[in-house]
Parts: C-alpha cells; sequence; structure tokens
C-alpha cells in the first residue's frame, strides 16, 4: 500500500498565545512547534502499521517554508519513509490542499490520510478539498481503519452513532481518535531520520479563497464564586436565577 | 440570488442544527436583500419540513433518492452543488458539524468558494464579507474574509440558536442526479445516551477524578435529570473508560454548551481549550488548587461522590418545582 500522510506544523498545546502587529499576525515568540496531534498520533502511526502488516511506502507531505523541517524530521522517525514539502506558506486550507492534490496527482498513491482537524485553525478543511480536487472518495471522522486487498473497513463515530462503511481504495480518510496509539520515536528512529531524504517541491500557482484579517482574544472570566458543598440547592437556584442556563 | 441551507433530518424530525442553520441563514440573506432555500436530506414529514418556513426559509428543497443512503460526502457534495445552480445560491451554511465537515470542504473546492469553519456568530456584508471563527481550540477568535465569489460558512452548533422569523415556505422533492457511491454503509451502531454532545446545550464532564468506569453512575445520573449530554477528559477515553467521541479538548471535541459542569477534571490546558467557549462553568473538585477554578463561573470544594449525589437531588427539586 502507498499512503500518503499530511502533516501539518502547528504550535505546542501548552503554547500562550498572543499576536503582535496590531493582533494581525500569530506571536511565535518562544512558541514550540509540534507535528499536529491527530496527524501524527492517529494517521501516521496507522500508515506505519497498516506498512508494517501489509508492505508498502509512507510518504509524509507538508506545505511549508524550510523551517518546518524539524517536524518533518519528527516525523521521518516515528517511521515515515520519505517526506515531502512543498516549498511555500501554508496560505489557507484551499492552498494547501491544491498544492497536496497537484503532488498526488503525479504518483500513485493508494490512501491520503490527513489528521481530522489541526489545533491551530481548527478547520478540519484540508482532506475533503484534497478528495474533491482529484475526485476521490472521502471518510470523515474515521476512528478505525482496517485493510483488506484494496478495500477499506472504517469506523465513523459521529453525535450519536458510529457507522461502519466499505469503500475500495484510491480514497481520502482523516484520521480520528481510535486509529492508532501514538509512538514515542526511539534512537534508531531519530537516527534513520537524519538521513532519509525530503523532496522539496516548489509551489503550484494557487489562489488562497479566504484570509485572516485580525484576532482577538475571548472575553476574561469575571471570577468563580463557591457554593457550600453541603448546599446544592444554592448551586441550583443560581443556576437559574443569576446564571439563567437551567 | 439566495442563501443556501444544508439541513439534516432522521427518524421523522429536522435535527436541532438545522433551526439554527436557517436562523443563521435567514440573517446572512437579509443583510445582502436574498431569500433562503433550504435543502433537506432524511427523512421528515411534511409538517416538520415545512416548519423550516416559521424560522426565514422561503423554499425548501427535499433531496430524495437512495444514492444518499450511503452517507457518501461526495453524493451529498454534488446535490448540494446542483441545488446551488438551481437556485443562484451565493452563500452557502452548513453547521460544523460531522456532516459539514464532511461535505463543505469538498462543496469549497469543487465551486471555488471560500470556506470559513467554525463561525461564532453571523457575518458582516459592509465593506468586505467577514466572518468570525474560533482559533487555536478557542484560546483566540479570528476574522476572516471570503474573497470569492461564492461563499461557504460552517457555523458552529450552538453559536446564534434557533430563531423563528415569520413566513412560511414552499416545499418540493429535488432529485438531482448523482452517481452512484462506492462507498457502502455496512452498519449503524447507536451509541449510548439520546442527546449528541456537539449541539449539547448542558453538558456534565467528569474526569481522572471518579477514579474508574464503574463510578460513572452519578455523573450519568446528574446529565439524566438535566437532559444534558455527558463527555469527558481525554484520559478517560485514552484509558476506554468513556467513549472516545466523549473527548472534550484541543485533541477531542471543542463545545460552547451553555453549561458544562467537570466533575474530577483538573482543567488542563488543552482540556480547557476544548471547553473554555462555555456560557457557564461549573467545577466540582477536591483539591482548591485545580487550575480549573480559574476558569470557572462556580465552583464547588469537596468530593465529588458526595457532591454529585446532592446536586442529583437539588435538580430533582428543583424539576419539580418547575412543573
Ligand atoms: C498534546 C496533548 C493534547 C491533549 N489533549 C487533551 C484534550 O483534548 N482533552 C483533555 O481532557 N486532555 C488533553 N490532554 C491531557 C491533559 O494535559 C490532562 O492530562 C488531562 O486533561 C487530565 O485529565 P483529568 O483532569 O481527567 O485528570 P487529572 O489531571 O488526573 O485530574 C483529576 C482531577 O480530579 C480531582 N479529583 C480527584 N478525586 C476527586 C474527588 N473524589 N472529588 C473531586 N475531585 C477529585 C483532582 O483534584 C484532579 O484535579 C492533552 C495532553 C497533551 C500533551
Amino acid at each position: 500500500m502507498n499512503i500518503l500522510v499530511c502533516i501539518s506544523q502547528v504550535p505546542d498545546t501548552t503554547s500562550k498565545i498572543a499576536f503582535t502587529d496590531g493582533n494581525t499576525k500569530f506571536d511565535t515568540n518562544g512558541v514550540q512547534y509540534i507535528v499536529n496531534p491527530s496527524d501524527e498520533w492517529y494517521a501516521l502511526v496507522r500508515a506505519l502499521e497498516l506498512k508494517e502488516g501489509g508492505g508498502g511506502i509512507v510518504t509524509i507531505i507538508t506545505v511549508g517554508n524550510a523551517d518546518v523541517d524539524p517536524v518533518i524530521r519528527k516525523a521521518l522517525a516515528i517511521g515515515a519513509d520519505d517526506a515531502v514539502r512543498i516549498n511555500s506558506d501554508a496560505k489557507d486550507s484551499y492552498y494547501v490542499a491544491a498544492q497536496i492534490a497537484e503532488y498526488a496527482k503525479t504518483k500513485s498513491f493508494d490512501l491520503i490520510i490527513t489528521g481530522n482537524q489541526t489545533i491551530d485553525f481548527n478547520n478540519a478543511e484540508v482532506g475533503g478539498m484534497i478528495a474533491e480536487l482529484i475526485g476521490w472518495d472521502y471518510i470523515t471522522p474515521c476512528n478505525k481503519l482496517e485493510v483488506n486487498g484494496n478495500v477499506c473497513k472504517i469506523e465513523s463515530e459521529v453525535a450519536g452513532s458510529t457507522r461502519v462503511l466499505e469503500a475500495p481504495t484510491p480514497l481520502v480518510i482523516s484520521a480520528a481518535k481510535g486509529m492508532a496509539e501514538a509512538r514515542i520515536p526511539n534512537m534508531r528512529g531519530i537516527m534513520a531520520a537524519r538521513t532519509k531524504p525530503i523532496t522539496v517541491v516548489e509551489p503550484a500557482a494557487v489562489s488562497p479563497q479566504v484570509k485572516i484579517n485580525v484576532f482577538e482574544l475571548p472575553p476574561a472570566k469575571a471570577g468563580v464564586k463557591m457554593i457550600d458543598p453541603e448546599n446544592m440547592d444554592e448551586l441550583v437556584k443560581l443556576l437559574h436565577t443569576e446564571a439563567k442556563v437551567i | 440570488m439566495s442563501v443556501l441551507v444544508f439541513v439534516e433530518a432522521a427518524n421523522g424530525k429536522i435535527k436541532k442544527a438545522g433551526f439554527e442553520g436557517v436562523t443563521y441563514a435567514k440573517n446572512t440573506a437579509d443583510q445582502l436583500s436574498n431569500s433562503v432555500t433550504a435543502i433537506v436530506f432524511g427523512n421528515a414529514d411534511a409538517a416538520e419540513v415545512s416548519s423550516l418556513g416559521e424560522y426565514g426559509a422561503t423554499k425548501v428543497l427535499h433531496a430524495k433518492g437512495d444514492v444518499f443512503n450511503n452517507l457518501d460526502a461526495g453524493a451529498f457534495t454534488s446535490a448540494v452543488a446542483a441545488a446551488v445552480e438551481k437556485e443562484n445560491a451565493d452563500v452557502i451554511i452548513f453547521p460544523f458539524d460531522n456532516s459539514g465537515k464532511a461535505i463543505a470542504p469538498r462543496l469549497s473546492a469543487k465551486l471555488k468558494a471560500g470556506l470559513v469553519s467554525g463561525a461564532l456568530s453571523y457575518p458582516t456584508t459592509s465593506g468586505g464579507f467577514k466572518v468570525k471563527k474560533n482559533v487555536f481550540s478557542g484560546k483566540a477568535i479570528a476574522e476572516v474574509e471570503i474573497t470569492t465569489a461564492k461563499k461557504i460558512i460552517a457555523f458552529t452548533p450552538n453559536s446564534v440558536g434557533a430563531h423563528k422569523a415569520s413566513g412560511s415556505a414552499s416545499v418540493e422533492d429535488f432529485a438531482p442526479s448523482v452517481n452512484a457511491s462506492k462507498i457502502k454503509l455496512l452498519e449503524v451502531k447507536k451509541q449510548e445516551g439520546d442527546i449528541p454532545l456537539p449541539e449539547a446545550e448542558l453538558v456534565v464532564s467528569a474526569g481522572r477524578g471518579m477514579k474508574g468506569p464503574e463510578n460513572w453512575a452519578p455523573v450519568e445520573e446528574l446529565a439524566k435529570v438535566l437532559g444534558a449530554a455527558t463527555a469527558c477528559s481525554r484520559p478517560v477515553a485514552d484509558a476506554h473508560w468513556r467513549p472516545h467521541h466523549e473527548h472534550v479538548g484541543q485533541t477531542g471535541i471543542a463545545i460552547r454548551p451553555n453549561l458544562y459542569i467537570a466533575i474530577g477534571i483538573s482543567g488542563a490546558i488543552q482540556h480547557l481549550a476544548g471547553v473554555n467557549q462555555s456560557k457557564v462553568i461549573v467545577v466540582i473538585n477536591n483539591d482548591a488548587e485545580a487550575p480549573f477554578f480559574k476558569a470557572a463561573d462556580y465552583g464547588v470544594l469537596g468530593d465529588a461522590f458526595q457532591i454529585v449525589p446532592k446536586l442529583v437531588e437539588a435538580v430533582k427539586k428543583f424539576k419539580a418545582s418547575q412543573n
């Protein structure tokens, strides 16, 4: 199985979120970057498991400048065979999806896996856009994936139910919790990653469709009101009369 | 021109996000002096479908066809695209739920229509078409401008609410030609609990402080008496104490209910990222230093095993007094 895993660089989950230039730019000062959790924990690891079970190649792809190379090395250390970097800023989801679709069209992948959502822009958009642009079927979220020949059996947990679906490759899926367990790279993987190839591809001409004008921080909380644990009637009363939520 | 809104129905009823979607579409259409057409998928009785008129739709297309039975995003995308053409729609509204996440990005790529996912409020349309959305898992908000002629918005459920307008809708069946799907739906397993978490107004959530899955009965009972959905922290889902779909936070789902009750959850930054948009937060924890208290509106310091049953009784008493 020839699998393309799309990864995104995102600020570490504990990063302080602040902005500069009149709140128009994310403040990268002191921010550590990681591979987006669902890309790494679920998409990449499940791809590696499939390869270990049935052979094949796992390629990772990301759209970014040379400063994303450290997170590419991290994904290579976990076990991806090779990496592709489309040499451009990630301008918006459509731009990213179109770059990946252009690349995928020149190769013969059986499966393209993205994480189901990034923790920075929370868009959940790239997988579906790639699928449309290359004309493949798309399933999200994908919480379990088994592959038998060219047939994927997928469990998709949606509000209120779990759908069991079957679809032939080629296919785009977006990986979510349950697909795999996170792996920590070992010394051998880290050493091997240093010499694995990162193919740099120049971007195709694509116009972005949206732009961020300005950021703001959500309003701060007023402070907590402590309630006597023996007096839950009081809490219920406050939720009814003061907060007006019940 | 019109604003088209994607609406889902199941078991004869329009889903809650459907009414909210029509409300969202109505506000947008009013700004642009357009009308609202709803495209409804799934099985809903006639009265239910035409009730979308009360929320501001003037026309309803009820999509029919076996091709939708396999829940293939591609088939829905083709059908919505056909409706966009038929209705000459330039703005398309989806809920940012599982269906919206599967279909809106495909449609965006198909129509070359810029998409904003996770909108928190209505767009503003003078001086550029702008929408506010969550970024960094609720730790910030971004104003995003859509620069294409056609525009798609996926709104966060429970962000604007469903509001009745006056009016009525004409209803017609809609059977666009859509290619047969290669995706087969083999089975749908129903999950426990009747209230889907992403759209719930009230949520009762518990963490590792509950010590084990066998101790969830009081949490579930509290949810039941309140009419709330249940949620949990990540380690609880990781340990399979609770199903994955209950996992909220930065790497689970982000929710914004009116009330979030956190029981035995420490309030780690990654957890808060998924729930800090809740209107009111109640924290029950036996550690005064738990970071969650800083993000809470109401706090109860003490043992959850003592407090939750008392809260259940208090809610029951309150509910009885309301009848
Ligand atoms: C990259 C990354 C992503 C993450 N994403 C998420 C995410 O999406 N969602 C998420 O939830 N976590 C996430 N985490 C994990 C997060 O950091 C915390 O570890 C987790 O939220 C803690 O869960 P908890 O509060 O249930 O458990 P704990 O931190 O163990 O807290 C248990 C709490 O229960 C209280 N308690 C114990 N006994 C009682 C009692 N009898 N009565 C009342 N209170 C009691 C304790 O005082 C404590 O505050 C992520 C971590 C990382 C590194």
